[in-house]
């Protein structure tokens, strides 16, 4: 009996240290110190939100950079992959279609090698990210959906260039480039 | 690969060897109750812990005192997370309005958490409240990695211990894991991954508009709190579904490199913790290198297994559920240290992963968690093993065995027995009754090899009390919710209890002192020794089912086969 008393007892003591204070307190200190970060990266247009820079979303105009291809079609409720495994027969069409179709929206050589993000659906289905390869190879077709002259096509190149992550610290992550942000720069190419 | 890749893959062990003294030095001060840097900042918080709840912090106690308090602080927990779910709807902080969670998914979830494992059959963001998420969810995360640092020091005290029963406290060591540990550390990485984009609030979902005009429905919530807890205490329960690929877990490529970090730095700082413990640093530096051998012969195999091309894709970079900004390599270090550590927490969906790496995951699952293993659970699984590898040493060479100057004799060699066996009896077993039942096959999203492999991994899964999953299974059943919460129970209490025995045995020996006859336990031929029977076991119990699973998979995709 007594075991089950202070058990309860510190078993509350945790509760109210772990699962009150403690995420206050987190709270808190990051909302001062990283209050855009920590309330999800909003990106506004203007007065309205446009969606967070981390969480993709689904673009199939012939206007902007489509994103990858997603399970859950960039809705976030709830979030997830396709966990479809190699061998499953479904996903090996699936990727031969995306391939056919990467090709025929972009007007590309029908023997061009499509990066792989855009054949596979990412793990989060919210993947924000594309290669810069995969930028490059859509721009022509952005450019000429847009009526882009030589000029405004170069900016178009400029910004895949200039907006291409690195990795991390030199060393961490693979080169990519946020599809939102790209989009939102190839809407103020005048 | 490139050589950014390996240079990545370097940089993480280089680190992790280095804090692994570091952080070690540090908990064995906390756990001996020597003086340290934690005490003027919250010592007052254990005081207060003590008078609060009435302990004596001093009063030592029998290794079945010790056990019964950990199961009754355990059942309590689970009770109230069990409880809080069922009624949610009722409850504060349920900004999106979500229902009450159904019985059978309540069970298997408070069970999960309890267990260190959290395995999810719900999503996050479309099942739990904020209120349950924190109360219930990051509470257990960390007193449930706390629960299995304590059971690790009534096993240390019981190995070098020469006070006839006194194993310590189990209220004593919960709160010094807790307060000095688990709190500090996550509160400094909660703040660090909320600087890299990991959200950490209280508002409602967001409602954008976005670029094309289409309507999209943003999840918040308080994520990075319990995302730090979630890897530092290989708990690995996601705060959303997509777990740590979810943009909002882990934002970019250094939020990864942390997470990944944090998943081994408790487990391997224990090693060397328990080196000091027992009165040598090399024993524990001898059990971090055959965790380390088994790790990275695992994490070649798996790269090995990704950038092969292979019969269907060819050279094709294998992408299906990875994200862009980790790319393969760090998805594949990542799944290979979240298997090996009971962690859990997936940055890319293990159901798409080529057959060997898969395979290599569940082989990790498999051989008990003790490849670093959860806090405190993967090195006493450990131990269970080292048992076994000088009982066998002592059988060939015809001398009592003992290990560290304690005879290793019937009753310890039954425990360890009892300890391997409990786990592997509920993954061959339970597999075998979902792979033939309705109930077990309605569930699979995928056809041939690989939905065995989903059946086998969730169980693997569940009792080496993991959490990872090949997702695509669709577990949140009545049948899944029973079986797999089961399979926690006895994947944790199955090896707990055992221990705790072997401890309450050992700490009544004498230590016989170190002779030149004493069969040594920190050298190279041990390292041999012990790896060969960690690999003989495993490899006796699961190649079988392996075989039925990952490798003739692995097969049938050179031929280009699909099913």
């Amino acid at each position: 009996m007594k075991t089950l008393v202070i058990s309860i007892k510190i078993f509350l003591f945790f509760t109210v240290l772990t699962g009150i204070i403690y995420p206050l307190l987190v709270t808190g200190i990051v909302q001062v110190i990283y209050p855009s970060k920590a309330n999800g990266s909003m990106q506004m247009k203007g007065k309205i939100s446009t969606g967070s820079l981390l969480i993709g979303q689904q673009f199939d105009s012939a206007i902007y950079f489509t994103s990858r291809p997603s399970a859950v079609s960039y809705n976030p409720l709830p979030s997830g992959g396709s966990n479809y495994g190699l061998t499953s027969a479904k996903l090996k069409a699936l990727v031969e279609e995306r391939r056919k179709q990467f090709i025929a929206f972009n007007h590309l050589d029908s023997l061009t090698s499509v990066p792989g993000e855009m054949l596979f659906a990412s793990a989060s289905g919210l993947d924000p990210h594309i290669s810069p390869q995969s930028a490059f190879l859509q721009a022509e077709r952005i450019a000429s959906a847009r009526c882009f002259n030589p000029v405004q096509e170069q900016k178009l190149m400029q910004a895949i260039d200039s907006l291409t992550e690195p990795p991390q610290f030199f060393c961490l992550g693979e080169p990519r480039i946020n599809v939102l942000l790209l989009n939102l720069e190839t809407d103020k190419i005048r | 690969m490139t050589t950014l890749d390996v240079i990545q893959v370097v940089l993480f062990f280089v680190l992790l060897i280095a804090l692994t003294p570091v952080l070690g030095k540090y908990m064995s001060k906390v756990f001996t109750g020597e003086k340290h840097v934690m005490l003027p900042v919250a010592g007052w918080l254990e005081r207060l812990a003590y008078r609060f709840s009435g302990i004596d912090p001093e009063e030592g106690t029998n290794w079945k005192t010790y056990t019964f308090s950990l199961l009754v602080f355990n059942l309590a927990g689970f009770i109230f997370v069990f409880l809080i779910q069922l009624v949610q709807a009722h409850l504060p902080l349920n900004p999106a309005h979500l229902a009450n969670v159904s019985w059978d998914s309540a069970f298997n979830t408070s069970v999960s958490f309890m267990t260190n494992t959290n395995w999810q059959g719900y999503a996050g963001e479309t099942t739990l409240s904020y209120f349950v998420q924190m109360m219930g969810l990051t509470v257990q995360n960390f007193v449930s990695a706390a629960t299995g640092i304590a059971v690790l020091m009534a096993l240390i005290r019981g190995i070098a211990g020469r006070n006839a029963q006194n194993l310590g406290n189990f209220r004593t060591d919960l709160t010094r894991a807790t307060l000095y540990v688990l709190l500090p550390l996550s509160i400094l990485f909660a703040i660090i991954l909320t600087g890299q984009g990991v959200v950490q609030n209280f508002k409602h979902y967001e409602t954008v508009q976005t670029l094309q005009g289409a309507k999209q429905v943003i999840p918040m919530g308080p994520a990075a709190s319990q995302i730090a807890i979630k890897q530092l205490g290989t708990n690995g329960g996601g705060f959303f579904n997509a777990n740590s690929a979810h943009p909002f877990e882990n934002p970019t490529p250094f939020s990864n490199f942390l997470e990944m970090l944090a998943i081994l730095l408790i487990p391997a700082g224990l090693t060397y913790t328990y080196g000091k413990m027992v009165g040598s640093t090399r024993q524990g530096w001898t059990i971090f290198t055959v965790m380390l051998i088994l790790l990275l012969a695992g994490l070649g195999i798996s790269l090995y297994g990704e950038y092969a091309s292979n019969a269907v894709y060819g050279h094709l970079a294998l992408l299906e559920g990875k994200e862009t900004r980790f790319g393969i390599t760090n998805s594949v270090l990542w799944s290979t240290i979240t298997t090996a550590a009971s962690n859990g927490s997936v940055n890319a969906m293990h159901d798409s992963l080529t057959p060997l790496t898969g395979m290599i995951a569940m082989i990790n699952l498999m051989l008990g968690e003790i490849i670093f293993g959860g806090v405190g659970a993967g090195l006493y699984g450990m131990v269970i093993f080292i048992i076994l590898t000088v009982f066998i040493a002592g059988l060939m060479v015809g001398r009592t065995p003992e290990y560290l100057g304690k005879k290793i004799e019937a009753f310890e060699v039954q425990m360890a027995i009892i300890a391997v066996l409990a786990p592997n009896f509920i993954i061959l077993v339970f597999t075998a009754w979902a792979s033939v039942s309705p109930a077990g096959l309605q569930g699979l999203n995928n056809a041939g090899p690989h939905g065995f492999s989903e059946i086998l991994y969730a169980y693997s899964s569940a009792a080496g009390n993991n959490g990872s999953a090949f997702a695509g299974l669709n577990a949140n059943t009545v049948f899944y919710n029973l079986t797999l919460g089961l399979g926690m129970l006895v994947g944790r209490f199955g090896i707990i209890l055992p221990v705790m025995a072997i401890a309450g045995s050992m700490v009544k020996k004498k230590i016989t002192p170190l002779s030149s006859g004493t069969f040594r336990t920190d050298n190279g031929l041990f390292i041999g020794l012990l790896i060969a029977v960690i690999l003989i076991v495993g490899g006796l119990t699961h190649f079988p089912a392996l075989s039925l699973g990952p490798v003739v998979e692995h097969l049938l995709m050179n031929h280009g086969i699909t099913f």
